[in-house]
């Protein structure tokens, strides 16, 4: 789907509403106890999309990932992820997603080509294919050298993109990638941003979670959780304007304190 | 003329064979929010361990509040507050009885220091019988910022407080910052959040252990030395390499809904360069981009001072290696 077809959709009708969606919830709801973390939110990714989920630290974004790798069951609701059902073919969607948080990515003991080949052997790939898959890796980050080094002896922009790379070694439909950007240097946060678009270019789905509110604006729509809701969802352009307000990140203060004016709070007052 | 609230001359620090501080020299003034900027393993961590006195150096010196970091760590102690990184507060106390451990250690109480903490802790206190593992990542940073504030310190090191929170959370712990600034706190603090750097009074730019730069927010962009365009167009995915393949670029870089370019031309005109890059686009089949020249932030100085390992950019010096590795 092109940049343009994306543009011309509404803020509401996702671009391109027909055919199989690579994400798709409907009413979706959590709860633990008396507390909905999650409260019957409905959406749709469409493949190839570059996705933005956002929110505010709570907001219910983690467990709704969580439902939607198969990792947690929903209360209520339903949800379709690369064409399965999160309550019963668990095990199709992991085989179809891949993962990577800034938290847990890489095995830091392992070397390198261990970390390719040990990820490669969990997705149950031939051992034929990981060896090529993982050269290819290599050369396109232009890693070849550090092959066998540790990776907890190589830089940390690099482990992030070798992390990015390997989890997506299987070809999954959808890359879940939670704060992937995380304390990374500037060049590197914007390198690996290339590495998502190629990624989406090649057919590849993306639902990324991140606290750069610069980032928010690379993402072909964004949805913004408030307390188990999502409050907004659109192209950043769209929602932009929609708001009346100059950046994502001002309608992200406006939406997550919706009592404060939109001028950050300064009661303590004084210069 | 009182003495710096930080004075550090050379400090080196190597684990087995990596360098992690690689000689820093700088001051902080007293009643200043200074600034460490700068990603994961800058060296950002290990420069407060030693400035806290929980780590020595290998080389150099360090004074704070005009005491020797190394000999005078006792006298010391009792007049810094801490704010590690990582969460490091007794997950299975309460909040109140973390908050109370901590007071006793330095032998005061909550209640003593109640118009400092109070405006933090009263944020948190609904939640006083709740274990701190439990609590949320904004409270557990409130209670810890509580904590680090019990005794009065003079001097506060808040190492990345802000690291994976929100950012309305963020902009809300800043401004309780610059309201304990007005009380006469020093606050040194490290964050790798770029656009934070405009809360400080000053910021030092900090990469593998070197500074990239010490100054007050508003003033690095006018050293920046090159004309630096905003760029936005249809087909953003590709605008960057676009650009790139240009033959004035020095950079381009994505800026949220903009890329930013930098002319590798140091004396022209900015707008000048604004026209030739929208002659450029519309050759290259992007007829509907808007350029204009802009003033650079940090972000933009940070990029090209890492790009050029430290210095700033020479005209016509070559495409930074950090482009290079995106092709």
């Amino acid at each position: 789907m092109s940049a343009g077809e994306q543009r011309a959709a509404g803020s509401s009708a996702p671009p391109g509403s027909h055919g199989a969606a690579a994400i798709e919830a409907n009413g979706l709801t959590r709860r633990f106890g008396d507390f909905t973390a999650v409260d019957a939110i409905s959406f749709r990714v469409e493949r190839g999309e570059v996705f933005g989920f956002l929110g505010a630290n709570g907001a219910g974004k983690t467990t709704v990932i969580r439902m939607l790798t198969g990792l947690l069951s929903p209360s209520a609701g339903e949800a379709r992820v690369a064409g399965h059902d999160v309550y019963g073919d668990t095990e199709a969607i992991r085989r179809s997603i891949g993962y990577m948080s800034q938290r847990f990515s890489l095995y830091e003991d392992l070397r390198v080509r261990e970390n390719i080949q040990l990820y490669g052997g969990i997705y149950g790939l031939p051992n034929r294919t990981i060896r090529e898959r993982g050269n290819r890796l290599l050369a396109d980050l232009g890693l070849e050298h550090a092959a066998d080094e540790l990776v907890a002896s190589i830089p940390l922009g690099w482990r992030q993109k070798l992390a990015f790379s390997v989890a997506t070694l299987h070809e999954p439909e959808i890359l879940f990638l939670d704060e992937p950007t995380g304390g990374v240097d500037p060049i590197t946060r914007r390198q690996f941003w290339e590495m998502i678009y190629r990624a989406a270019d090649g057919g590849t789905t993306l639902l990324v979670t991140t606290h750069y509110m610069d980032e928010a604006e690379y993402c072909d729509r964004i949805s913004i959780m408030v307390d188990g809701h999502i409050r907004a969802m659109g192209t950043p352009r769209d929602l932009r304007a929609e708001y009346g307000v100059a950046s994502v990140d001002e309608l992200f203060l406006h939406l997550v304190r919706p009592t404060d004016p939109t001028t950050p709070a300064d009661a303590g007052g004084g210069s | 003329m009182s003495a710096p609230a930080v004075d550090a001359e050379g400090l080196v620090k190597r684990f087995e064979e990596e360098t992690a501080l690689d000689g820093l020299t700088f001051s902080v003034e007293p009643e200043e929010i200074f600034g460490f900027i700068g990603p994961d393993g800058a060296g950002k961590t290990t420069l407060f361990r030693i400035l806290t006195t929980l780590l020595l150096a290998d080389e150099g010196s360090a004074r704070v509040l005009d005491l020797d970091v190394a000999r005078d760590f006792w006298a010391l102690r009792a007049r810094v507050g801490y704010m590690p990184g990582r969460f490091s507060l007794y997950p299975d106390l309460s909040v109140a009885e973390n908050l109370a451990f901590f007071a006793s250690v330095f032998g005061t109480s909550p209640a003593e220091q109640e118009d400092l903490i109070g405006p933090i802790y009263s944020q948190i206190e609904p939640f006083r019988d709740r274990r701190a593992g439990a609590l949320s990542g904004g409270m557990k940073q409130k209670l810890a910022l509580s904590c680090a504030l019990v005794h009065r310190p003079e001097i506060l090191f808040l190492d990345e407080p802000t690291t994976g929170v929100d950012a309305v959370s963020r902009r809300e712990f800043w401004d309780l910052l610059g309201r304990l600034r007005e009380q006469g706190l020093t606050i040194v603090v490290s964050t790798p959040y770029m656009d934070e750097a405009s809360r400080c009074d000053r910021v030092a730019l900090i990469q593998d252990g070197r500074l990239l730069g010490v100054d007050a927010p508003g003033a690095f962009g006018a050293r920046y030395g090159h004309p630096l365009l905003a760029v936005s167009g249809s087909d953003r995915r590709h605008l960057p390499e676009i650009l790139r393949s240009w033959e004035h670029a020095l950079s381009a870089y994505p800026f949220g809904e903009t890329v930013h370019l930098t002319d590798r031309r140091a004396d022209l005109d900015p707008r000048r360069a604004a026209v030739q890059v929208q002659d450029y686009l519309a050759a290259r089949g992007v007829p509907d981009a808007e350029v204009r020249p802009i003033e650079p932030g940090i972000e933009d100085v940070f990029i090209a001072r890492m790009g050029s390992g430290g210095v700033e950019p020479p005209a016509g010096a070559a495409a930074d290696p950090g482009a290079g590795e995106a092709s």
